[in-house]
């Protein structure tokens, strides 16, 4: 990847998550927070990547401490964010055509 | 790795299917009709980067990794599932943290490789430092937050300088690592001297900021922690990387603008000056005094009333009283009193909070108005009936210039026919500032602890007929 692409891809997706984010309604700011918190747990990827190629001990034992660190965030981000949003329920059918707003 | 298929196109092109799947994801948690589905596709894409991370060509450590994603992943599995609906913003901060933290592990592998003479490009090398000092700065930080957050810290530590430390720690971070890229003094020492340097900022900013803005912090540093998993998905050439850091550091952004913005705090506001500070330094006294009322004439009032809104705030979850609350609240529907809940954007501890806790009670989202549904029917309620809520319907907000809190937006339940406040003591609310509310005509006091009061509500309730 070049770094002009790089760039091109750095622009996009700025304005995706600003988009994303712009029409929330406030109910959802924390859940949508916690599910954001949950997307950088990418860093995991990284990480592992990181410590695959780590050579040295003290390359190792960080690597190992960044993959513990990501795969943390990934799975504690994703247990808040569902046991959150399993909580939404519309009290009936009429809930329905107004939550979608 | 076995020959036959391109490893690295698959490892690509499974990146790009998790970054669709985070974006959609996302979409979908962005309506309460989709929201629980967003989480399980995201989920979806994050469990399909993971294994086809093992397919990249060239790793090593495979024993390693496999043991550290197992320790973390049941650690995180295990406090994820325990963790009360309350406690719900220090656990993300907690998460955050071990996020920006991992970002900063990365920097230093391939910092500490680039000083072992595997030279990277330059602009390579800057994007590592700056987010391997971004990732440290968040992962402190982030743990500063929990501790303040889950009562582990108390004190509000503040000095003089504090400022120009912050600046020193910064200034001093950026000038080694900008000396490391450079290959001027790419020594072991020095790399891990950026990251000190980093780590101290981070504490020394949380450390003076005080609990009541603490939702914005937490939001920042997610949104920084994204930053820093882009960054550091430019050093790997990994586009997942890239665009779920971008996404979110922008997301984060502006979430946290929109929660700066509802508590009448500018971000710069937030992390530069020490609100709080003022504590009971009261704008002008205010006239009259408090009426308290008996729970049962409160019963009798909602049960005989057309509508009635009920305020709640983080107090009411404390004391875990909105199980109690909406039991009451059926109550009166069925007699079919029109009932309604109004949540200030900052009610709970950050947007959206008290919505989950009403929502755990089961209170139904359709019921639930924000201050712009709301504002407008305070003035046709009979009942404004607030549990837990203080600083959000002070009117102080709408007339005193002098007030901290001048300018605030408020629910305007001081509208309401009549205003009853269930409260523990006669104390004033989180800011230390004295609620006019409390004093008007159309005020009463109900007092109490928020659960056992409203269970005196509806045997209330229950008694009239």
């Amino acid at each position: 990847m070049t770094g002009i692409v790089a760039l091109y891809i750095f622009m996009l997706a700025a304005f995706t998550g600003y988009e994303i984010i712009a029409k929330v309604p406030v109910i959802l700011h924390t859940p949508l927070m916690s599910g954001s918190n949950f997307v950088h747990g990418i860093v995991l990827v990284g990480a592992m990547v990181a410590l695959g190629n780590a050579d040295t001990t003290l390359e190792k034992v960080i690597g190992f401490a960044g993959v513990l660190l990501g795969a943390g965030n990934a799975v504690g981000g994703y247990v808040v964010t569902e046991r959150m949003l399993e909580m939404f329920k519309a009290s009936g059918a009429k809930a329905k055509q107004k939550g979608s707003h | 790795m076995p020959t036959g298929f391109d490893a690295s196109f698959i490892v690509q092109a499974s990146y790009f299917v998790t970054a669709a799947l985070f974006i959609m994801g996302l979409k979908r948690m962005s309506s309460p009709v989709t929201a629980r589905s967003g989480i399980l596709w995201a989920g979806a894409g994050m469990v399909v980067a993971t294994l086809v991370t093992f397919l990249y060509p060239g790793m090593a450590n495979y024993e390693l990794i496999i043991a550290a994603i197992v320790i973390g992943s049941l650690l995180a599995w295990w406090s994820g599932k325990r963790v009360a609906m309350t406690d719900m913003p220090q656990m993300i901060a907690l998460y955050n943290g071990m996020g920006g933290g991992a970002a900063a592990a990365i920097a230093a592998v391939e910092l500490y490789k680039h000083s072992q003479g595997e030279a990277h490009a330059l602009t390579i090398s800057i994007l590592a430092v700056i987010g391997g000092i971004i990732g440290a700065v968040s992962f402190s930080g982030s743990l500063i937050a929990w501790a303040k957050l889950d009562g582990k810290i108390n004190k509000t530590l503040r000095f003089g300088g504090q400022k120009l430390l912050n600046m020193a720690l910064l200034v001093g971070a950026l000038v080694i690592g900008g000396m490391v890229a450079l290959h001027l003094n790419a020594s072991p020492l020095f790399v891990t001297l950026i990251f000190v340097l980093a780590l101290l900022l981070g504490i020394s900013m949380t450390l003076p900021i005080g609990g009541a803005d603490m939702p914005v912090v937490i939001s920042l540093y997610n949104a920084l922690t994204g930053l820093a998993v882009a960054f550091e998905g430019f050093v790997l050439n990994n586009a997942a990387m890239i665009i779920a850091g971008t996404v979110v550091g922008s997301a984060g952004t502006l979430l946290t603008q929109l929660m700066a913005k509802a508590m009448n705090r500018s971000i710069a506001n937030v992390l530069f000056s020490n609100f709080g500070e003022s504590g009971g330094a009261a704008s002008g006294p205010v006239t009259g005094s408090m009426k308290s009322i008996e729970a049962t004439d409160v019963g009798v009032m909602m049960a005989f009333a057309e509508k009635v809104i009920v305020v709640p705030g983080y107090g009411m979850a404390v004391a875990q009283a909105q199980h109690k609350v909406w039991e009451m609240c059926q109550l009166l529907i069925e007699r079919g009193v029109n009932v309604k809940f109004a949540i200030h954007p900052v009610a709970g501890r950050m947007p959206g909070h008290m919505n989950v806790l009403l929502a755990e009670a089961g209170v139904p989202y359709d019921l639930i108005a924000d201050l712009d549904e709301i504002n407008a029917e305070f003035e046709t309620a009979d009942v404004a009936l607030i549990i837990g809520a203080n600083d959000v319907v002070n009117p102080v907000a709408r007339t005193d210039k002098s007030s901290p809190i001048y300018g605030m937006p408020i629910l305007n339940a001081d509208k309401a026919k009549n205003v009853i406040v269930i409260k523990r003591g006669q104390g004033a609310g989180f800011s230390g500032i004295e609620n006019a509310l409390f004093f008007l005509d159309n005020t009463r006091m109900l007092y109490g602890d928020g659960q056992k009061a409203a269970a005196e509500l509806i045997a209330a309730v229950k008694a009239v007929d």
